[in-house]
C-alpha cells in the first residue's frame, strides 16, 4: 500500500513538474488574484487588513479547483484510470497518492501567497506554529476533497464546470476555519486560532477516511 | 453454447479441459443499454480468438468485461476461474488489455511510462529493457516524452507495457489500429508468441485480411450475442500441447 502511494504521488508530482503547469500558471494565477483583490479593496486599508485571511484562502480554493482539474486529466486523458484498475493497485492508494501531490502543489502556492500578503497587504504574522499548521491542516482537507471529487466527475461531460460546483460549497467549511485560524496566526481578529484548527483536523479526517473508502466505488467503470 | 476446440492435458495426464473464459446467457449493460445481451462463449487456453463484427455489435464491451472492468448484470461468467461477480479484482492482474486509449502520460518518457506500469502491475522491472527492444522502440525514443511522439509510437509504447506484465489473458481491441507495415507484423508476431507461451487471445478487429489465418478461431458478434463461431487458420499455441 505504501510503495503504491509513493508511486502514485510521485507519478503525479514528475508529471506536474515536467508540465510546469504550477510554476508557469497556477501560482501567477494565484499571484494575480491577490493583486486584484488589492486593487479592488486598496482604498479601504483596514478592510484589506481585516480580510486578508479570507482573501487568501478564497484564493487557495481557485487554485485548489485548478490542480484537482489537473490531477484528474492526467487518469482521464488517455485510459489511465482503467489501467490503474488493471494493475491491480489499491483505490486507496491511488486516493492518496493524488491527495498528496495536490497538496504538495497547494502548499507551494500558498508559501507564496503566504509572501504575496506580507508584501502587498503588510500583513504581520504573529503566530507562525498556528499559520504553518493550518496551511497543512486545512490544504490536507481540500486536497482530500478535491480528489473525490475529482474522481466522482471524471466520466461526466462537462467535468471542467461541474467541479467547482461541487467542490466549492463542500469545502466551505475549511474555508470559515482556516480564515478564523489565519485571522489568529495574523492577529487580525481575536478568535481561537488553535480550535479552529481543531475543527480543519476533523474535516481533514473525515475527508481522507471517507475518500479512501469511496475512491474504488468511484473508479469503477459503469 | 458455443464451445472452444482447445484441450489441455491435466495434472495426472488425463485430458481435461479448462476453459479461460466462460460465459453462459451474460447481459452486460452500459449506462441502461445492455451492450452485451445473454452471450455464450467459452475460450479455451492457448487460443487466439478472433472477435469481428460491425461497430457497436459489442466487441469492445466483450473485451472488457473479460478483463474484469464491467461487471455482469446477469448470467455466468468467470475469467481465469474467476467469478467476475465477486472477483473481478483478482482477473484484472493476470489480464492485459490494450484499447482504443494508450494509458499513457504524456509528460513521461517512454521509459518512465513502462516502468510506472511495470510497477504498478507488481511486476519485475527488468522486464521494461526487453519489451522495449521487442515493440522495436529505438533508443533515440527511450527518454522522449510519450506526448511527442507519434500515434504509431504510442500504440508501440502501449503495446510494450502489456508485454511486461506477460498476462495470462491478452484482449487486443483493434491492436494494428496506427501501426505500420512493420508494427503490424511485430503485433501478430506477439500475438503468435503469446499463445506459444501460454497465454490465450482474444483480439477485436475489422483488419480481417491480417487476423484470418492469425487466429485459430473467429466469432462473430452483433448485438450483443455470439451469432457464429467457426474455427481459423493460425494455430495458436495448441500445437505446443502434448
Amino acid at each position: 500500500m505504501l510503495a503504491d502511494i509513493r508511486l502514485v504521488a510521485a507519478k503525479d508530482l514528475r508529471i506536474e513538474f515536467r508540465s510546469r503547469v504550477t510554476v508557469s500558471q497556477v501560482i501567477p494565477f494565484a499571484g494575480l488574484v491577490l493583486v486584484l483583490f488589492g486593487f479592488a479593496l486598496d482604498a479601504n486599508r483596514p478592510v484589506l487588513e481585516t480580510a486578508t485571511s479570507g482573501l487568501f484562502w478564497v484564493t487557495v480554493m481557485f487554485v485548489a479547483t485548478m490542480a484537482v482539474q489537473r490531477s484528474t486529466a492526467i487518469e482521464t486523458s488517455d485510459g489511465a484510470r482503467r489501467a490503474l484498475l488493471l494493475a491491480g493497485v489499491e483505490p486507496a492508494a491511488v486516493f492518496v497518492g493524488k491527495l498528496i501531490a495536490v497538496a504538495v502543489q497547494l502548499l507551494l502556492v500558498e508559501l507564496v501567497l503566504v509572501a504575496g500578503v506580507v508584501v502587498l497587504y503588510d500583513a504581520r504574522i504573529e503566530s507562525w506554529g498556528l499559520l504553518v499548521s493550518t496551511c497543512v491542516v486545512a490544504t490536507i482537507g481540500i486536497a482530500a476533497a478535491g480528489s473525490v471529487l475529482g474522481a466522482l466527475v471524471a466520466g461526466v461531460r462537462a467535468r471542467e464546470t461541474v467541479l467547482p460546483i461541487l467542490l466549492l460549497p463542500i469545502l466551505a467549511p475549511v474555508l470559515i476555519g482556516a480564515t478564523r485560524a489565519f485571522d489568529d496566526a495574523l492577529g487580525s481578529v481575536a478568535v481561537d486560532g488553535w480550535a479552529w484548527l481543531g475543527l480543519l483536523a476533523g474535516f481533514g479526517v473525515i475527508n481522507v477516511v471517507l475518500g479512501a473508502l469511496a475512491y474504488g466505488v468511484l473508479l469503477e467503470e459503469t | 453454447m458455443v464451445g472452444p476446440t482447445t484441450v489441455e492435458a491435466g495434472r495426472a495426464g488425463s485430458v481435461r479441459w479448462v476453459p479461460i473464459v466462460r460465459l453462459s446467457g451474460v447481459v452486460a449493460l452500459l449506462g441502461r443499454f445492455p451492450a452485451l445481451a445473454g452471450i455464450d462463449l467459452e475460450v479455451g487456453p492457448r487460443e487466439i480468438v478472433l472477435v469481428q463484427g460491425p461497430n457497436g455489435a459489442g466487441k469492445s464491451t466483450l473485451l472488457r468485461l473479460c478483463a474484469g472492468l464491467l461487471r455482469p448484470e446477469s448470467g455466468e461468467a468467470e475469467v481465469l476461474g474467476h467469478d467476475l461477480r465477486v472477483h473481478r479484482a483478482a482477473v484484472r492482474r493476470s489480464v492485459g488489455l490494450l484499447g482504443h486509449d494508450t494509458a499513457l502520460y504524456d509528460d513521461l518518457s517512454v521509459v518512465e511510462n513502462l516502468r510506472f506500469w511495470a510497477l504498478a502491475s507488481r511486476v519485475e522491472e527488468a522486464g521494461v529493457g526487453p519489451a522495449i527492444e521487442r515493440l522495436g522502440l529505438p533508443s533515440r525514443l527511450h527518454d522522449v516524452a510519450v506526448g511527442k511522439l507519434s500515434a504509431g509510437q504510442r500504440r508501440r509504447v502501449a503495446l510494450a507495457a502489456v508485454v511486461v506484465r506477460r498476462p495470462q489473458l491478452w484482449l487486443l481491441d483493434e491492436p494494428h489500429a496506427g501501426l505500420d507495415q512493420g508494427g503490424r507484423d511485430l503485433v501478430d508476431q506477439l500475438v503468435t508468441d503469446a499463445a506459444h507461451d501460454g497465454a490465450t487471445v482474444m483480439l477485436a478487429s475489422h483488419e480481417l485480411d491480417r487476423t484470418v489465418d492469425l487466429a485459430t478461431r473467429h466469432i462473430t458478434v452483433a448485438g450483443g450475442t455470439v451469432t457464429s463461431d467457426s474455427p481459423g487458420g493460425g494455430t495458436g499455441g495448441v500445437d505446443d500441447v502434448g
